[in-house]
C-alpha cells in the first residue's frame, strides 16, 4: 500500500466514522454525546504516546539508514533481529496504532515482516501492569502467561511470513 | 571544508522532518477515526454485560472469551479487571485467559488503520493468527498451572 493510498483511505475511514456518529446522534443523542466524551478522554491519553512516536519517527528517518535496518531488522538479521523486535515490543508504551506509521517507514527500508509481527505481539507483555495482573490472577499465572506470550511471538512472526512473505514489495513511496 | 557537511546535515534534517510530517498527516485521520470508533464501541457495547455469554463447554467458553476480547477496546487494565470479575462469577480460567490475551493482541477496532498503514494481507493474517494464539495460550497457560500444581 502506498503512502498516498493510505492517506486517501484514512480520510475515507474518518468520513465513514463521522457518518456513523451522525446516524448514532440522530437515534441516541445522549449516548452519542457520552461516546464523544470517551473519545476525547482517549485522545487526551493518546497525545503523549503520539509525541513519542513522532520523535521516534523523526529520529528513525534521520539516523536509521536503509543498510542498518536491513542488517539489524531485515531478512538476514537472525536472532538479533528477533531479540530487538521482542524487547522493543515489550518496552513500547501506549496504544498500538500510532506505531503502525513507524513500521510503514521501517518496512520500506527493509524491515522483515515477521519482526513487525513479533513487536506487535510482544506489546501484550505489559511489564508496568504486572503487579495488577498478579493481584487478579496470581504470580505463577502472570509469569507463565507473559512467558508464553513472549515465546509464541516467534512462531506468530514465522507463520505470518509464510502467509504474506518475508518482506513487503519495494515501493518508492511506501510507508506512511 | 565544513560548509558542504553543514549543508548535508541541514538537507538530512529537512528530509527527515518532511518525511515525519508526511507520516503524521497520513496517520492523523486514521488515528482520529480509531479513537472515535473506540468511544462509540465503549458506549454502545458495554463489555461487562457480555459476562452472561459464558457458561458453555471449556472450548466454547475459550472461543467466546477470544471473540469478546477481540471486539473489545480500551486499556489492558480494563481487561484484567473484567477478567477478575468473570473469574469470580465462575467463568473458567481458560475463557478468561483467552479473553485477556485477545484483548491485547487482536485489534478489530484498529483493523482499518492497520490495513491502511501495513497492508490488508498483513493486518488480516496477523489478527487471525493472534486470535488463534489467544486460545492456544489460554490452554497452555492453564495446563501448565495444573501440571505444576499451581492452579488457583
Amino acid at each position: 500500500m502506498t503512502a498516498r493510498s493510505a492517506a486517501r483511505g484514512g480520510i475515507w475511514f474518518l468520513a465513514a466514522v463521522l457518518t456513523l456518529y451522525g446516524f448514532a446522534y440522530m437515534l441516541y443523542p445522549v449516548s452519542t454525546g457520552y461516546a464523544m466524551d470517551r473519545s476525547l478522554a482517549l485522545a487526551g491519553r493518546l497525545l503523549p504516546v503520539l509525541g513519542i512516536v513522532v520523535l521516534v519517527l523523526f529520529f528513525s528517518n534521520l539516523l536509521l539508514e536503509r543498510e542498518w535496518v536491513r542488517e539489524n531488522l531485515g531478512v538476514h538479521s537472525g536472532p538479533r533481529g528477533w531479540f530487538l523486535a521482542a524487547v522493543g515490543g515489550i518496552l513500547a508504551a501506549g496504544p498500538v496504532y500510532p506505531w503502525y506509521a513507524l513500521f510503514g517507514g521501517l518496512r520500506s527500508k527493509g524491515m522483515r515482516t515477521g519482526l513487525m509481527a513479533v513487536f506487535l505481539y510482544t506489546r501484550a507483555v505489559k511489564l508496568p501492569l504486572l503487579p495488577l495482573l498478579i493481584h487478579y490472577f496470581g504470580l505463577a499465572y502472570s509469569l507463565i502467561l507473559f512467558g508464553y506470550l513472549t515465546l509464541l511471538s516467534l512462531p506468530a512472526g514465522l507463520l505470518l511470513e509464510r502467509l504474506v512473505g518475508k518482506q513487503a514489495p519495494a515501493s518508492p513511496d511506501s510507508g506512511a | 571544508m565544513p560548509k558542504p557537511i553543514l549543508n548535508d546535515r541541514r538537507r538530512r534534517l529537512a528530509t527527515s522532518a518532511t518525511q515525519t510530517l508526511s507520516s503524521l498527516a497520513t496517520l492523523l485521520p486514521i488515528l482520529l477515526g480509531v479513537v472515535l470508533m473506540t468511544g462509540l464501541l465503549l458506549e454502545f457495547l458495554p463489555v461487562e454485560a457480555m459476562a452472561d455469554w459464558f457458561g458453555q463447554s471449556a472450548f466454547l467458553d475459550a472461543l467466546t472469551g477470544a471473540l469478546t476480547g477481540s471486539v473489545a477496546a480500551g486499556h489492558p487494565v480494563t481487561s484484567y479487571v473484567i477478567g477478575g470479575e468473570l473469574l469470580e462469577r465462575g467463568v473458567s480460567l481458560i475463557a478468561v485467559t483467552a479473553f485477556v490475551v485477545s484483548w491485547v493482541t487482536v485489534g478489530s477496532i484498529q483493523l482499518p488503520a492497520e490495513m491502511l498503514l501495513l497492508g490488508k494481507r498483513f493486518a488480516l493474517y496477523r489478527n487471525l493468527i493472534c486470535f488463534g494464539l489467544s486460545i492456544l495460550i489460554a490452554l497452555l497457560t492453564v495446563s501448565s498451572l495444573y501440571l505444576m500444581d499451581l492452579a488457583p
